[in-house]
């Protein structure tokens, strides 16, 4: 099975020199940092930083060129049996909830477990349905994502997710694409996600969320992890420019 | 202006009209439209008067009648037109079968046949050919009774669909010399067998050369992309012509009969416009999809499968449809290289001394013929893009 049982304190993702190029464009310079095992990270940093393309390449949706990625003991590399083993255990968030429209909310949760997890199809909506509970929504099973707002397709998207009974959830900009009033809710369910003990690393821009819920935030810049720190120490007193730039910048509004 | 009353509730305007109305307003409304219309009308009526006048009056429809089963079958040998009711038979089993499991369009698919064989039966053919009908319809009504809610035979009535394929052709044709060479296939089953074949090896084909298309590997997108564009540029004449002169010449040793050439060639000249439909779906579909699909864990085929090809495929019904249409009408292609199929034995009827001058009546026939299939099909996939909810979700 994938990779081997952590020991409390081991990093369930280690990441060592990863660097990746668009074409002749160097996104990512050599990122070297892990992550625990119930941790919550926040990443955040101006846009063309890095940061987006950093998490997805934590369950190869892209590639890194150089460097090492350990995800629960299993390298990452080119080897299609890791990477499927490896995307069981890491659920995805993304910013435009990517929900399939042609399933019903509920069939777009059962079909991994149907599919991966070779399920049967009452165990899987036997889950589904607790989950959507979960997230508040259950009364939306049966609809289409189509036919639901954009917070509660974030939230089916987060069913979703937590249906293959991942090790590690990454969100991706999980409110980016959300009317205002509905960030609350779905914050919410990431809250209580986090207080699950859920490891989690949030792409966000959601400095209040960050400042609450973070064990760690870490600032990507150009490519690189400028500051990487305790909420507290963050906000209060960071240790460069372009990060006590960037602060000043989000917490204006 | 109409006095309106303001009230607390206003009701959206009515956009009934009457029909005078709607004439006044649509088709007379100005001086030069008053003109246009006549004009029209009167074209309308002595185009009428004259078709109408023709129809029932001039034209000979009598030889419709006597040739019914050369239009059907061709010169299919008599005797083993027992062969052909049983194909028919096999079709009402599953058509029955499966409206009594899912229903819906099926189910008036299945009325609507079963009021063919009715009416058939209550024609005045001879005896025994009434007979047949009159079992088509019971064939049908009972299959149809027995699939009832009988869900749990779903995968067992579509593997039946798959292997009715090969079933029809080993009951048309028969074994050695007692059976019915392909030679003497003619007529609206040939043009159907034509088709049908045509159709279910094309479409797979088309959506496995789609993919090829868009794949990660140079060597196979380059093979498949090189296949469409050379297929694409040849008329489907030309291959038909080179099935049935080429492959013989290039390999003597080589006897594949005729009737198999045609279907190979049709197949092939439709999956590569098929590709090119199916692609067009394919790059509808947002990245995104494939990532979330990734993302839960689903491999390729899966994500293919399940997430990719469904919505790929429901985007482009229409043109797919449209390919089927095109693909069934151009069968009569083979009437040039010597098969006879609806209208080769159109062309064999009219050189007939006994029916001679009667080309209007035959090719009429013909086309209605051939338009009924067609408008069958647009109009199933209408119902079918309602029943998916295309653009609803």
């Amino acid at each position: 099975m994938a990779g081997h049982e952590n020991a409390p304190n081991d990093p369930i993702i280690i990441c060592e020199d990863v660097h990746k190029w668009f074409d002749d464009f160097h996104v990512l310079r050599g990122i070297t940092t892990s992550f625990q095992t119930g941790e919550r990270a926040v990443i955040c940093g101006p846009s063309g930083s890095g940061k987006s393309t950093f998490i997805r390449t934590l369950n190869r949706l892209e590639e890194h060129q150089r460097g090492t990625i350990i995800v629960d003991g299993v390298e990452l590399s080119d080897d299609l049996r890791n990477i499927n083993l490896i995307r069981q255990e890491v659920g995805m968030v993304f910013q435009q909830f990517n929900l399939f429209p042609h399933l019903s909310n509920l069939q777009n949760i059962t079909l991994g477990p149907i599919r991966v997890r070779k399920m049967t199809k009452s165990e899987a909506e036997e889950i589904a349905l607790s989950l959507l509970e979960r997230v508040d929504i259950a009364d939306q099973a049966y609809k289409y994502p189509s036919e639901i707002s954009g917070g509660q397709q974030q939230r089916v998207a987060i069913a979703r997710a937590l249906a293959m009974e991942p090790k590690i959830m990454l969100f991706d900009e999980p409110t980016s694409a959300l009317d205002p009033e509905m960030i609350t809710e779905v914050l919410d369910v990431m809250r209580e996600l986090a207080r699950s003990g859920m490891t989690m690393l949030v792409v966000t821009h959601e400095m209040g969320f960050a400042r609450e819920v973070a064990d760690r935030i870490l600032f990507f810049d150009e490519g690189a992890i400028v500051e990487d720190a305790a909420p507290a120490d963050f906000f209060d007193n960071p240790q460069h420019e372009r990060t006590k730039l960037f602060i000043s910048q989000t917490l204006q509004h | 202006m109409e006095e309106r009353e303001f009230t607390q509730e206003m009701k959206p305007p009515a956009h009934t009209k009457s029909p005078a109305r709607w004439l006044k307003d649509n088709l007379f409304n100005t001086w030069y439209n008053v003109l246009l219309s006549c004009l029209v009308l009167v074209v309308l009526f002595f185009v009428f008067k004259v078709l109408l006048t023709w129809a029932f009056t001039e034209a000979k429809w009598g030889v419709i009648p006597a040739n019914l089963q050369l239009f059907g079958v061709g010169s299919y040998p008599r005797e083993q037109i027992w062969r052909v009711w049983s194909v028919i038979y096999i079709f009402c089993v599953l058509v029955g079968l499966s409206a009594g499991i899912w229903g819906a369009l099926t189910l008036r698919f299945a009325l609507v046949l079963g009021g063919i064989w009715f009416i058939g039966a209550l024609s005045p053919f001879e005896l025994s050919t009434r007979g047949w009908f009159l079992g088509a319809v019971a064939t049908t009504v009972v299959s149809l009774l027995l699939g009832r809610g009988r869900t749990n035979l779903r995968p067992w009535i579509l593997g039946g669909w798959l292997l009715s394929f090969p079933l029809i052709m080993i009951v048309l044709r028969g074994f050695g010399e007692n059976g019915v060479l392909t030679s003497n296939w003619g007529g609206l089953l040939l043009t159907l067998i034509l088709a049908v074949v045509g159709i279910v090896v094309s479409f797979p084909l088309g959506v496995f050369l789609a993919l090829c298309r868009q794949s990660d590997l140079p060597a196979i997108r380059w093979i498949s992309t090189a296949y469409i564009e050379a297929v694409r540029g040849v008329p489907l004449i030309t291959i038909l012509f080179m099935g049935n002169i080429l492959v013989p010449i290039f390999m003597p040793g080589l006897d594949i009969n005729q009737v198999l050439r045609m279907m190979l060639g049709i197949t092939f000249f439709s999956a590569a416009y098929m590709a090119e439909n199916v692609r067009g779906g394919l790059q509808g579909i947002p990245r995104g999809q494939h990532e979330a699909a990734q993302a839960v864990g689903l491999n390729y085929v899966q994500t293919m499968l399940f997430i990719v090809l469904p919505q790929a495929l429901r985007s482009v019904i229409p043109a797919i449809v449209g390919q089927f249409i095109a693909l069934f009408k151009d069968t009569s292609l083979v009437a040039i290289i010597g098969l006879i199929d609806l209208l080769g034995v159109a062309r064999s009827v009219i050189a007939n001394p006994d029916w001679f001058g009667l080309q209007a009546e035959v090719y009429l026939f013909a086309a209605i013929i051939y338009f009924i299939f067609s408008y069958s099909m647009s109009y199933g996939s209408q119902e079918i893009e309602t029943a998916l909810g295309v653009g609803e979700h």
